[in-house]
């Protein structure tokens, strides 16, 4: 059942969960029991909202930095990671395989500001090697939803 | 001048439906839960192929019977799903859609004056087809206490000297019912019997959500009398490829393949092509949309029993055929009133036989939040004609 919900929630958190009962052919409390144990457990790590801040005229960058860094004795990349997950600025910071070891992506609302954060808060850290930003200019899809198009039902509307 | 035209064709009825759709089309902000095809399009990877084969320049006549590669992956398939098996050189062939192979089939099997059983309510197709083929429709009448099942004693009671072929038209559209392996059972029994054949309309056979399919020709016996028919418009969301294809006992498919050679030459390539990766790789996006399909249903049925709209549950392809006999309107009727009351278009059961008086076809090929919207809308409708009773 877990797999069932997650699966669900994950394109539509949004929905009722008595709804959510009846699509998945469960009992509601189960669903409610279960939420709160994934919700515990950490499993459901959050509820975001997917938006499309061009389209809602406020100005917004995102930059993709690839970052290469010398991991700590004893503790490996963790403690890296850590020291720049905590700035609030980064969205996201991942261990990635490959040329180089962190993607991190940080928001800001001017160029600048983001340029700024990689110059002045990123770069500098002593572990930190080497940095290289990549700004992103189009958002195409993201969350596995198409940001650009509004999908539209063309079908024929009556088929026997 | 003379009469050009043909008496038959002349005398066939057009599809009741298109009166609605004249309507539903120019219709502001009107939902329609009248279609029958999927909402989902066709997963990528199965397009991306169709296009890389134009890319490779793929784009000539495959053999009449269809891609060799094709008809091994739909052998396949359909040992892998239905425990069937066919030879690939002379028992199965590639048609343009389901809708093709239905054609053919009853054109290769039926002599004027040939009686062929056709239960419904059912798609709009098997009737017109069998009078274009020469043979005569007998009509079954199914009844919703049997929850639209046909049954041994209604097919034995339509049974005459010159009944030739049973249609089998299941998972059923319109009605959303199956016919599990012991109802079959019981149908193969009397086809031995009376030494008729079946044509086995298998379109929605990937989309049940009791048991997995079972299909009539897998029974002792039954192989040599059934023509299976199936495609890839409803499992893998193919309907505008046109492609499906035909199963059964070489002496028929090599009839079959004669109208189709001459009157078709091949289905379309580059459908065929993708459909080569939707046998092999489309498992998982056949799984994925039947349990998506599977959550609607239940909703439906759901909102169904809130409203106190009586409907026995269907548990296959994607329709649902509630009962409105309560309020005292003709199908077509409710549908008309629900169109104008509520800009919600169902399709009135009578589309698919008389026997569908008192029923409405509602499709569950659209999302959640459709089918919210569209049940809000059916439930004011229903209260407002429960008030004015």
């Amino acid at each position: 059942m877990r797999e069932k919900i997650l699966t669900f929630i994950e394109k539509n958190s949004r929905i009722d969960l008595k709804e959510l009962a009846i699509v998945l052919g469960v009992d509601e409390t189960a669903v409610i029991n279960e939420l709160e144990k994934m919700e515990e457990e950490h499993i459901i790590c959050g509820y975001h909202t997917l938006i499309d801040w061009d389209k809602a005229g406020i100005e917004k960058v995102t930059a993709l930095i690839e970052v290469r860094v010398t991991p700590q004795r004893g503790m490996g990349f963790d403690k890296v990671a850590e020291r720049i997950y905590n700035y609030p600025e980064v969205n996201s910071v991942y261990l990635i395989s490959g040329g180089f070891d962190f993607m991190v992506t940080i928001e800001g609302k001017t160029l600048r500001e983001v340029s700024q954060f990689v110059s002045d808060k990123l770069s500098p850290l002593d572990s930190v090697l080497s940095t290289k930003t990549n700004f992103i200019l189009k958002k195409y899809k993201d969350h596995g939803t198409v940001i650009a198009e509004q999908p539209k039902d063309e079908r024929i509307q009556m088929i026997p | 001048m003379r009469n050009p035209l043909n008496k038959t064709i002349v005398n066939i009825q057009p599809s009741g439906i298109r009166k609605f759709f004249d309507i539903v089309g120019e219709m502001e902000d009107a939902i329609s839960l009248g279609v029958g095809e999927p909402d989902f399009d066709t997963p990528w990877h199965i397009r991306d192929e169709g296009i890389y084969s134009l890319e490779k320049g793929k784009t000539h006549y495959t053999s009449n019977a269809g891609l060799k590669e094709l008809k091994v992956e739909i052998d396949k398939f359909l040992t892998r799903r239905y425990g069937i098996s066919y030879d690939i050189d002379s028992e199965i062939m590639v048609t343009v859609g389901g809708s093709e192979a239905i054609d053919i089939a009853m054109r290769a099997m039926l002599d004027p004056g040939d009686e062929v059983l056709i239960p419904q309510p059912s798609y709009v197709s098997y009737l017109p087809c069998a009078v274009l083929a020469n043979g005569t429709p007998v009509v079954i009448e199914l009844k919703a206490e049997n929850e639209f099942r046909l049954t041994a004693e209604e097919l034995e009671a339509a049974i005459t000297p010159k009944t030739k072929l049973l249609v089998l038209p299941f998972p059923n559209n319109p009605t959303g019912a199956v016919m599990e392996k012991q109802d079959l059972e019981k149908i193969a029994e009397i086809v031995k019997k009376h030494d008729i054949f079946v044509l086995s309309d298998e379109i929605y056979s990937e989309l049940t959500y009791l048991e997995n399919h079972v299909s009539i020709a897998s029974l002792p016996g039954m192989r040599e009398r059934t023509i299976v028919i199936n495609g890839f418009s409803k499992s893998h969301a193919m309907t505008g490829w046109r492609l499906g294809y035909a199963c059964g006992p070489a002496v028929i498919i090599k009839q079959m393949l004669k109208i189709h050679q001459y009157a078709i030459m091949c289905a379309p390539s580059t459908s065929q092509y993708a459909a080569v990766e939707a046998m092999r790789n489309g498992d998982d996006d056949v799984k994925a949309m039947r349990e998506e399909y599977d959550g609607r249903r239940r909703y439906l049925l759901h909102r169904f029993k809130e409203m106190g709209l009586s409907c026995f549950e269907p548990f296959g392809a994607f329709y649902a055929f509630p009962c409105i006999k309560e309020f005292g309107m003709t199908s077509e009727e409710f549908a008309t009133e629900l169109l104008n009351a509520q800009k919600l278009a169902v399709v009135p059961g009578t589309a698919f036989g008389d026997c569908g008086e008192g029923f409405i076809r509602i499709s569950y090929a659209y999302s959640l939040d459709n089918l919210k919207k569209a049940m809000d809308r059916m439930e004011a409708f229903i209260n407002e004609l429960r008030k004015n009773k």
